[in-house]
């Protein structure tokens, strides 16, 4: 027997239905809970498209304009609904086209399955048309990836993708299936996968390391807690809080911790990192105490390494061994799930307060509000800012929409001035940090929380990189509401050029089309808002609208983001201009 | 040199599996220049296709060498054991060693510093009859050495020699003015000094921790 089917070897099952590999993987999503599927049809995948072709009522495909948008929107499904994404592209091309995807899926630890298209095994290794090394060129960036050649491999495989894509880290899976297995006949046969012997979702829990974690937190005169997605991840929401409200230690968020807790909790004091929150960055080396909860120690968190949390003992809560002292030494490493290990904590710890450090944290705050807040949200300028924008729309949301972001200045002044009360309301790419991820991944979001308001911030660079998906917008009717804050600049980059490189603006101004008429041509109602008096009437006409809508504001052309940690300097060095 | 007495002892797999806590160049606020020394890695894997590739990308993105790699099937029926053999810092092994133990095929990753193993490699060495039969240099060779001939014709001799990377290149050296026409030396292989094998003990850790967590 050859060595891949071993690997997929399963005891002889007892009841089955013959039916072709494509039917197969229809049976096979259908048995995972899959009701959507993101995807691009293409020659090696035919089989499947048409298998899916039958089963149209259970199985919803979206048809987007290039798979990089079938994989982003794939994300932003799998954010809000907690479930796996599921998408479909064809061999060679369309697989490649995933690449930027997979690699944004596997730094934010989205659990994606992603099924390509192959071509017939015959003809593989001989660069037959539209033939690529999928399982090679994907393997960097996947939590894991397969080909299928044999039509029986087929449900073992799928069962294998979705239980590696969703436990423990998730993260992205590809299953890459010759024509030939999609077509030959297979007894078909499902079983869910429930463990791998060489794969360890999660460590058993040591009670030992959570003694030690608190101990430190009860001796801990100025505690910080670090939130990182690996709460909304493992739905511990209400075990962070729990803990947060026990001891009384102040919390900050990592760009993807973001929305783990309400924007308005006493103890939620902002968001870490290089344009994070004045008070999280500049406490971190005055705190005693780094809890670390489910984030990983990002360099856009920590700054230079050296000059970072220097006074301060450091517990880390995380699921992933080889995060464990990776950029962070952790003098107490608590390994599990933190929706297991935060309440066995929260329980051995007594209930405390911090009001003196907190109040440090309000001093910084309204620093940094009176530096920088309030000439953001209420500028006394002519030109209209991305902070006065972004708080518009999210007041008008009742500040309770699905916020997603593309990548840029607007990102970050999204993750600053949007206000969130529930979790799972923010979508945005934080470690690849992929420019044209915003549309799409919206599109996915709304899909997956119709009974939300998705609204996406994008910029007039990011949005020309994935604007096709407007097409899908408006053929699959996804009442998404998009911002796009134009500054005819790409902003972070001419930011750093001004900052760093001089004011020499190399490349980094546009010369835009004109966003109105291509909203037009894809039939998408827009607005397009250069002067402040009509910006609040414009909002509430794009909350509103019943179908997608485009706001497109003019903002200040050199519009800054601030605080900043320069890139490579200590967090104790933040720019407060 | 840092020298710690026994690295590796079966912990928990929420331990990372060897103590390099102690060490310095991983404590913070201690700015001492990370020391690169020579590590064993032994690997075990599912035999799949494909995974040596997996295995060898975490090198490459952390940039370091390898100075010599083996690859073939382990004690254990089904499973494959790769030794790895680089030079590099503690922190950086250890970061390495969890990254490649992430591979969803990877069972267990354990490393080794020199004195904790028993290893050794191979080499082969082609030389013209007529030269040996020209004298007796190098028959004295091959016995000084403790190395054999493996094969003689009219026209070659291979020789063979076992024993670490200094040994076999110090033959080389002096074989060669009689004229080497060959030489290749194998990767490592290695043993270590537990008396236990340390996959089965790990196998063995796994099943009752599956059971704890369920």
């Amino acid at each position: 027997m050859e060595p891949q089917s071993q690997l997929l070897m399963k005891e002889k099952p007892t009841e089955t239905t013959r039916m072709s590999g494509s039917e197969a993987v229809m049976q096979s999503l259908l048995r995972e809970g899959t009701s959507i599927i993101f995807g691009y049809p293409g020659g090696a995948i035919m089989p499947i498209y048409d298998a899916l072709h039958n089963h149209q009522e259970e199985l919803h495909h979206v048809l987007t304009r290039h798979e990089q948008g079938a994989l982003h929107a794939a994300e932003g499904y799998a954010k809000v609904t907690g479930k796996v994404g599921v998408c479909f592209a064809t061999s060679g091309p369309g697989a490649t086209n995933t690449v930027t995807g997979l690699a944004n899926a596997m730094m934010d630890s989205t659990p994606i399955v992603l099924i390509t298209g192959q071509v017939v095994s015959s003809l593989l290794g001989t660069d037959a048309f539209q033939e690529t090394d999928v399982v090679g060129v994907t393997q960097p960036v996947t939590k894991w990836n397969y080909q299928v050649r044999r039509a029986e491999d087929i449900p073992a495989a799928i069962a294998r993708a979705f239980y590696i894509a969703r436990s423990g880290r998730p993260g992205p899976v590809v299953i890459d299936i010759t024509k030939d297995a999609q077509v030959n006949e297979l007894d078909f046969n499902y079983e869910p996968v429930k463990s791998i012997r060489s794969y360890k979702p999660e460590s058993p829990i040591d009670f030992h390391q959570i003694e030690e974690a608190a101990r430190l937190i009860n001796l801990s005169k100025k505690p910080l807690a670090l939130v990182g997605q690996g709460v909304i991840m493992g739905n511990a929401e209400k075990e962070l809080l729990d803990f947060i409200e026990k001891s009384g230690v102040p919390a900050a968020w990592t760009l993807l911790g973001l929305s783990a807790m309400p924007s308005d909790h006493p103890l939620n004091v902002g968001m870490l990192g290089m344009h994070g929150n004045y008070g999280p960055n500049v406490k971190t080396n005055e705190a005693d105490l780094i809890i670390a909860i489910g984030m990983r120690f990002d360099d856009r968190v920590t700054g230079d390494l050296s000059k970072y949390a220097t006074n301060a003992k450091v517990i880390h809560l995380e699921i992933d061994p080889a995060e464990i002292n990776k950029n962070v030494h952790a003098d107490v490493p608590v390994l599990g799930n933190v929706k297991k290990t935060l309440p066995i904590l929260t329980d051995k710890i007594t209930k405390n307060e911090h009001n003196e450090w907190l109040k440090e944290f309000k001093a910084c705050e309204r620093i940094e509000h009176d530096r920088i807040i309030e000439k953001e949200i209420r500028p006394l300028d002519k030109g209209m800012t991305m902070g006065e924008v972004i708080s518009k729309v999210s007041a008008a949301f009742n500040d309770d929409a699905i916020m997603v972001t593309d990548v840029g200045q607007h990102q970050m002044m999204g993750a600053r001035y949007f206000k969130f009360k529930q979790t799972r309301s923010v979508v945005t790419s934080g470690g690849l940090g992929t420019m044209g991820f915003g549309v799409p991944a919206a599109m996915g979001a709304k899909l997956g929380r119709p009974d939300r308001q998705v609204c996406v911030f994008v910029g007039d660079g990011g949005f020309q990189m994935t604007i096709q998906e407007l097409g899908t917008i408006f053929q699959t009717r996804i009442p998404v509401k998009i911002v796009l804050l134009n500054n005819n600049f790409l902003g972070m980059v001419r930011q750093w050029q001004e900052l760093f490189f001089d004011k020499r603006y190399a490349s980094t101004e546009l010369i835009n089309p004109d966003f109105q008429t291509i909203a037009k041509g894809y039939f998408v109602p827009s607005l397009r808002i250069t002067e402040r008096d009509n910006l609040d009437d414009a909002i509430k006409q794009m909350v509103d609208a019943e179908g997608p809508f485009l706001l497109e504001v003019v903002v200040e052309k050199e519009g800054n983001v601030f605080p900043m940690v320069p890139a490579g300097a200590s967090v104790s060095d933040i720019r407060l201009e | 040199m840092y020298k710690f007495s026994h690295a590796i002892s079966i912990r928990p797999i929420t331990q990372v599996n060897f103590i390099l806590m102690s060490f310095n160049s991983i404590k913070r606020n201690k700015m001492t220049i990370p020391l690169k020394e020579e590590f064993t890695l032994s690997i075990y894997s599912e035999n799949h296709v494909g995974l040596l590739n997996q295995i060898t990308t975490v090198f490459t993105r952390r940039h370091i060498n390898i100075e010599s790699l083996t690859t073939s099937e382990s004690a254990i029926s089904g499973i494959h054991k790769f030794t790895v053999v680089v030079f590099a810092t503690a922190d950086n092994i250890e970061k390495l060693a969890k990254q490649i133990e992430k591979r969803i095929d990877v069972l267990k990753v354990f490393v080794f510093r020199a004195d904790e193993i028993i290893h050794q490699e191979i080499a082969l060495y082609k030389v013209s009859t007529g030269s040996l039969l020209g004298g007796n240099e190098i028959e004295m060779l091959v016995r000084q050495y403790g190395a054999r001939i493996l094969e003689i014709t009219p026209e070659y001799t291979v020789i063979e020699k076992t024993g670490h990377k200094n040994e076999t290149q110090e033959l080389f050296e002096k074989l060669e003015p009689y004229g080497v026409s060959q030489f290749v030396r194998s990767g490592r292989i290695a043993i270590t000094k537990n008396k236990k094998e340390l996959l089965e003990t790990y196998l063995k850790k796994l099943e009752t921790d599956e059971v704890q967590l369920n």
